[in-house]
C-alpha cells in the first residue's frame, strides 16, 4: 500500500511538524509518510537528500540529531541512524560522498564524515559557529561548501580536512567605512565552473571564484530588502532563484546580476527551494504551507498545494515531474514494442515507396485545405 | 417624442434588473415595466413640456446633455425621483402578489453577498485533522491553553503619544485583565521584549498613531511569538459611544471568537484567545467579542442581562474598534530579519474580492 505510494511521489517535502511528505503532481496527490500516532517536534526534517543516484533512499536529517533513511521502492523508514548530539545543533545540510559515505553538518559548526555502521565519525571539521547551510558540489563529490552569520564562504575537500580549499574574505567596507558583515543563508556551485553562489541575510547575491586570485565576490547583486533564505540553480546554470523572509521570489541574471522577474502567489517566508535538473520548473516551499511550483519561463503558477504544516525542506525527483512513473513505463513499453513491431514491418521498405507514400500523403494535405477553404 | 427618451431609461432599468434579480423574473415583468416606463416617460415631457416651451430634443438626448447646469442638475433630481417612484411601486405590487399567493408564494431569495459567494480556501480546518490538531496543540499558545501559563499584557504606545492614544490603552488595559500600561521612554521592542520576558510577561501590546490618531497595533507573543501586525481603524473611545453602560468592572470577561475558520485564522484566534484569562467570571456578566467578517475584525465589548428566560438585553461599554490583519511573523518582533509566516501582498491577493483569508 504504502510502496505503491512512494512510487508515485515525485515531489518530498520535509515539515516542522516532522512528516515526510510525497506529493504526485500527476495524480494530484499528497501523501503522510510517518507514524501519525507518534508525532513530535524533534522528529522536524531539517535536511533532505538522496541517498543513492537511483534516487530510491531518502536521507531525512531530524532536529534531535537522527538521519533516518526512508526506502521509496518499499515506501517505509529502513533504518535510523545517530549522528551527532542534539546540541551541535539542528543539520543544515546531508551529503553523500560517491563511496556512500555520509556528510552531515550541524548548525555549530561540526562538519562530520560518518562511514558504514560505525558510530563514530572518520572525519570531523570544524567549520566555524553559526552554520546557516553546507551544500555538496554535485559534481566533484568530495568538495562541500559551508557559511553562515559571520562565516564567510568555506569550500572544503573532504580528503584534505585541515584547512579549507577556499575561504572568503572579508567583503570591503561600504562608501562610509563601515564593516559591512557575512551572512551566507544558502549557496550553490555553478556547473562547468569553479565559481560558487550564494544569498545572504542582507539581501545580497555574491558569486565567488575560487579559480580567480580575488577572494572576495567577483559578482554582488541586490534583491528586495528582506534577508534572502534559499537559493537554487536553473537547469541551464546562467539563472539564480532566491527566495525571502517575504515570500517573494525573483530570478537572477548572473552575468550582469539583474533581476530576470519575479514569481507571484506566495503568502510566507520560503524556507526550501529547489530547480528541476532538466525541466525549466522551481517548485518552492516555506512558512505559509503551500507548496507551489512556478515555471521558469513565462512565471506562471503551476501547482499549488496545501500540506497543512510549516514545510522546511523540499526534494525534487530528476525525473519528468508530471508524469506518473507507472504511466512513463508503461508509456516507454509500449513505445518500444511499437517500435519493434514497426521495425519488423519496415525491413524491405525501400526509399522509393517512403517517396511514394509521402507524395500521396501530400495530396490529402491539399484536398484538406481545399475542404477548409470551401467551408469558409 | 416618447420614443426618443426610452431607449435610454430602458436601458437603466433592464441594467438594474440584472444586476437584483435572476432573469426569469425580470422577463415576466419587462412587458408591464416597459409600459409603465413609458407612461412615466410621458409625464416627464409634460411637466417639462410645461416648465419650457416645447422645444425638440435631439433623438438620442441624455440628461448629460443638458448644457445648463442648473437646468441638467434639476433633470436629474426629477429623473431620479421617477426612478425611486418606480421602484416602490415595483416592490409594493410584488408584496401585493406574494399575499395574494399566500402559503404558495416562492420562497424569498438569499440575497448575494460577497461572503456567501466566499471561494472556498483550501486550508479550512477541519477539527478532525489529526495533523493540524497536533500543529495546533504543540504550537506556542499551546502553554496558555494547557493551563499553564497566566496572561499577563503589556500595553504600550509608539513615543510621545498623543491624546486619543493614551486613553485608548487606557481603556484597553480595563479590558483585558492584568494588563498593565506603560509609557514607552523611547525603548527599542527588541530592548523591551528580552526585559518583559525576564518579568514573565505573555504579551506585549504596541499601539501606534499618526496625527494623534492610533492606527497600528503589534501583538506580540512572549516568549517566542508569533507577532502579529494590525492596522487599527474606527476607533471609538468609551466617551464616543451612545446609550454605553457603566464603566466594566474586574472580572475577567468571556470571549466570543467569530469565523476564524482557515488556518491562518485559526492562528490568529488563538492569538487573540490567549490575551484574556482561560477562566471568566460569569459574575461579571461581561463579554468581549472578536468577530471576523471579510478579513476585518471588529472588537467589542458587552455586558448581558438575562431579562427572563427568552429575553436577553446587551449593553455597550467601549471601546470599540476595528483590527485588519497585515502580517503575521514568526518569532519575536523582528521586522527586519524575522520571518514571515504570512504577509498581506495587496493587489496580489485582493485581486478577488471573494477570497478571504482568515
Amino acid at each position: 500500500m504504502m510502496e505503491d505510494r512512494s512510487r508515485l511521489c515525485s515531489v518530498w517535502v520535509g515539515s516542522e511538524t516532522g512528516i515526510l511528505k510525497g506529493i504526485s503532481l500527476y495524480h494530484k496527490q499528497a501523501f503522510n509518510f510517518c507514524n501519525t500516532t507518534h508525532l513530535s517536534r524533534d522528529q522536524e526534517v531539517r535536511a533532505l537528500c538522496w541517498g543513492d543516484p537511483a534516487e530510491t533512499e531518502l536521507l531525512v536529517g531530524s532536529v534531535d540529531g537522527t538521519v533516518k533513511t526512508f526506502s521509496t521502492e518499499k515506501g517505509a523508514f529502513t533504518e535510523t541512524r545517530r549522528c551527532g548530539d542534539p546540541a551541535d545543533g539542528c543539520f543544515t545540510g546531508l551529503a553523500v560522498l560517491s563511496d556512500s559515505a555520509l556528510v552531515t553538518c550541524g548548525e555549530c559548526g561540526t562538519l562530520r564524515v560518518w562511514r558504514d555502521e560505525s558510530s563514530e565519525p572518520v572525519t570531523e571539521l570544524d567549520a566555524g559557529k553559526n552554520v546557516c547551510r553546507m551544500r555538496q558540489n554535485p559534481v566533484d563529490r568530495q568538495k562541500v561548501a559551508t557559511g553562515g552569520k559571520d562565516n564567510g564562504l568555506k569550500i572544503w575537500d573532504l580528503e584534505k580536512p585541515e584547512k579549507p580549499v577556499f575561504f572568503a574574505k572579508n567583503l570591503r567596507d561600504d562608501w562610509l567605512d563601515l564593516r559591512r558583515p557575512h551572512w551566507v543563508r544558502d549557496m550553490a556551485f555553478i556547473p562547468d565552473s569553479d565559481k560558487v553562489v550564494t544569498c545572504t541575510g542582507h539581501h545580497q547575491v555574491h558569486v565567488y571564484d575560487p579559480s580567480s586570485p580575488q577572494r572576495r565576490p567577483v559578482l554582488e547583486a541586490e534583491y528586495g530588502e528582506y534577508p534572502l533564505t534559499a537559493l537554487s540553480l536553473s537547469a541551464a546554470g546562467n539563472t539564480v532563484v532566491v527566495g525571502n523572509t517575504h515570500g517573494q521570489i525573483a530570478m537572477l541574471d548572473l552575468r550582469k546580476g539583474l533581476v530576470r522577474g519575479c514569481l507571484k502567489g506566495l503568502a510566507g517566508g520560503v524556507r526550501g527551494l529547489q530547480c528541476h535538473p532538466s525541466q525549466p520548473l522551481v517548485a518552492s516551499c516555506g512558512l505559509d504551507r503551500f507548496l507551489r511550483i512556478h515555471s521558469l519561463e513565462d512565471r506562471k503558477l503551476q501547482h499549488k498545494v496545501y500540506l497543512k504544516s510549516r514545510l522546511n525542506c523540499i526534494l525534487l525527483a530528476s525525473r519528468d515531474l508530471e508524469a506518473g512513473v507507472g504511466a512513463a513505463e508503461q508509456a516507454s513499453q509500449e513505445v518500444k514494442e511499437e517500435d519493434d513491431d514497426l521495425w519488423d514491418t519496415m525491413e524491405h521498405v525501400q526509399d522509393v515507396e517512403k517517396r511514394k507514400a509521402k507524395e500521396e500523403e501530400e495530396p490529402q494535405k491539399k484536398s484538406k485545405k481545399k475542404r477548409k477553404k470551401g467551408q469558409d | 417624442m416618447d420614443i426618443t427618451e426610452v431607449p435610454v431609461s430602458q436601458d437603466i432599468k433592464s441594467k438594474k434588473k440584472k444586476t437584483k434579480k435572476p432573469k426569469k423574473k425580470s422577463v415576466s415583468q419587462e412587458g408591464s415595466g416597459v409600459e409603465e416606463n413609458q407612461v412615466e416617460e410621458n409625464q416627464v415631457e409634460e411637466k417639462m413640456e410645461k416648465s419650457e416651451s416645447a422645444t425638440a430634443f435631439p433623438p438620442t438626448f441624455s440628461v448629460s446633455e443638458i448644457k445648463n447646469k442648473q437646468r441638467r442638475h434639476l433633470m436629474f433630481m426629477k429623473f431620479k425621483q421617477e426612478k425611486r417612484k418606480q421602484k416602490l411601486q415595483l416592490k409594493k405590487k410584488k408584496k401585493k402578489e406574494r399575499e395574494a399567493l399566500g402559503d404558495k408564494a416562492p420562497p424569498k431569495e438569499i440575497p448575494k453577498t460577497i461572503e456567501n459567494q466566499r471561494v472556498y480556501d483550501e486550508t479550512t480546518v477541519d477539527p478532525e485533522d489529526e495533523e493540524v490538531a497536533f500543529d495546533e496543540g504543540t504550537d506556542e499558545f499551546s502553554a496558555y491553553f494547557n493551563g499553564l501559563t497566566n496572561p499577563k499584557v503589556l500595553i504600550t504606545t509608539s513615543d510621545r503619544p498623543r491624546g486619543r492614544t493614551v486613553r485608548f490603552c487606557e481603556q484597553l488595559a480595563t479590558i483585558i485583565p492584568n494588563a498593565y500600561v506603560y509609557y514607552r521612554r523611547g525603548l527599542a521592542l527588541k530592548k523591551v521584549i528580552p526585559q518583559c520576558n525576564a518579568r514573565n510577561f505573555t504579551y506585549l501590546m504596541v499601539i501606534n498613531e499618526d496625527r494623534k490618531v492610533p492606527n497600528g497595533m503589534v501583538l506580540c507573543h512572549l516568549p517566542d511569538g508569533p507577532t502579529a501586525h494590525f492596522k487599527v481603524s474606527s476607533v471609538r473611545l468609551r466617551k464616543e459611544i451612545k446609550r454605553r453602560g457603566k464603566d466594566p468592572t474586574e472580572h475577567h470577561p468571556e470571549v466570543i471568537l467569530n469565523n476564524f475558520t482557515t488556518r491562518l485564522g485559526h492562528s490568529i484566534g488563538r492569538l487573540f484567545a490567549a490575551l484574556f484569562p482561560q477562566d471568566p467570571q460569569f459574575v461579571g456578566r461581561q463579554v468581549a467579542t472578536f468577530h471576523n467578517q471579510r478579513d476585518f475584525i471588529f472588537f467589542r465589548f458587552h455586558r448581558y442581562i438575562f431579562k427572563n428566560e427568552k429575553k436577553v438585553g446587551i449593553q455597550e461599554l467601549g471601546p470599540r474598534f476595528t483590527l485588519k490583519l497585515r502580517s503575521l511573523q514568526k518569532g519575536t518582533f523582528d521586522s527586519k530579519f524575522g520571518e514571515y509566516e504570512w504577509v498581506l501582498k495587496r493587489h496580489e491577493m485582493d485581486a478577488c474580492r471573494r477570497k478571504f483569508q482568515l
